[in-house]
């Protein structure tokens, strides 16, 4: 089995804000994060597919195809927007955009066009909001 | 909000120290070739990175496995503070043991699964260098 990473950046402002709490609750749990004005952070994605090398190519992926379903799916919708306002998985309060939910949520993106294009598999999404803070999921529960 | 999953949350501390890798078990001449330059007397130092990933179910109510101020809190307490700009051979922790990467990988390990507010510690990794990195993981067991 290999594992082959590839990685992309995306531009993003957020804020974190539980919207069943009062603002007080908020400002203690998120501190700076949950002034409503938003920030920002370059973010950086790395995806990591799992397989066997093609018998013929010897490529586990084709590093051209995910750069692709990466942008397709996750830097069209997350680049340069502000994820609270307009991506449809945060909008309305409906999830947090935390570091975690972020790397849930691209994984979920990325999922379907990476099974649907048999061979390998999504192993791990981790995303970077700093160079020194970063989420991961590998799915399941 | 959608039901927690179990997600990773990693971060990266760096910690500036000194050490000297001697033993008093070895002659010095067996000191010089067990740890060359690592031995000289008088010590040196490095900018360690010490990269945390915590595992455990991401908290429907925050999106968080661990709050990033509260780790930063408790990481900042027992290891920073404690470490950062100081010798570790100094340190009491390093009495009896050499202040390798590994061992000192291995002591930061105990000291933040210790102080860890939620979650589970999964990995401790210290970069002692750009070039090289030591890790340390955790039992199977888990931890509320």
């Amino acid at each position: 089995m290999i594992f082959l990473t590839r990685r992309a950046t995306f531009s993003a402002s957020h804020y974190y804000w539980n919207e069943l709490w009062p603002a007080e609750k908020n400002q203690h749990v998120f501190g700076r994060c949950a002034n409503r004005n938003g920030h920002g952070h370059n973010y950086t994605l790395e995806v990591t597919v799992a397989g066997e090398p093609d018998a013929v190519t010897g490529f586990v992926v084709d590093l051209k195809w995910l750069k692709e379903v990466m942008e397709r799916e996750v830097l069209a919708a997350y680049d340069h927007r502000h994820l609270n306002l307009e991506v449809e998985e945060f909008a309305a309060g409906k999830l947090i955009p935390t570091t975690e939910n972020i790397a849930i949520s691209a994984w979920k993106r990325l999922q379907p066009s990476i099974d649907a294009a048999g061979g390998a598999h999504l192993s791990r999404v981790r995303v970077y909001e700093t160079p020194e803070i970063f989420a991961e999921y590998r799915g399941g529960q | 909000m959608s039901a927690a999953a179990k997600a990773y949350f990693g971060r990266r501390y760096q910690l500036s120290a000194s050490h000297r890798l001697h033993t008093d078990s070895l002659s010095a001449e067996e000191n010089r070739e067990a740890y060359g330059k690592c031995n000289n007397p008088h010590g040196h130092g490095h900018n360690y990175v010490v990269e945390v990933l915590v595992g455990g179910d991401v908290d429907p109510e925050t999106g968080m496995v661990v709050n990033l101020a509260v780790l930063d809190e408790a990481v900042g307490k027992h290891v920073v503070g404690r470490f950062d700009h100081r010798n570790l051979n100094l340190d009491p922790v390093f009495r009896d043991q050499v202040p390798t990467t590994e061992n000192l990988c291995t002591v930061l390990f105990s000291l933040i699964q210790d102080a860890l507010p939620v979650g589970r510690l999964e990995r401790v990794r210290v970069e002692e260098t750009e070039n090289n990195f030591f890790e340390c993981y955790g039992s199977r067991r888990d931890r509320g």
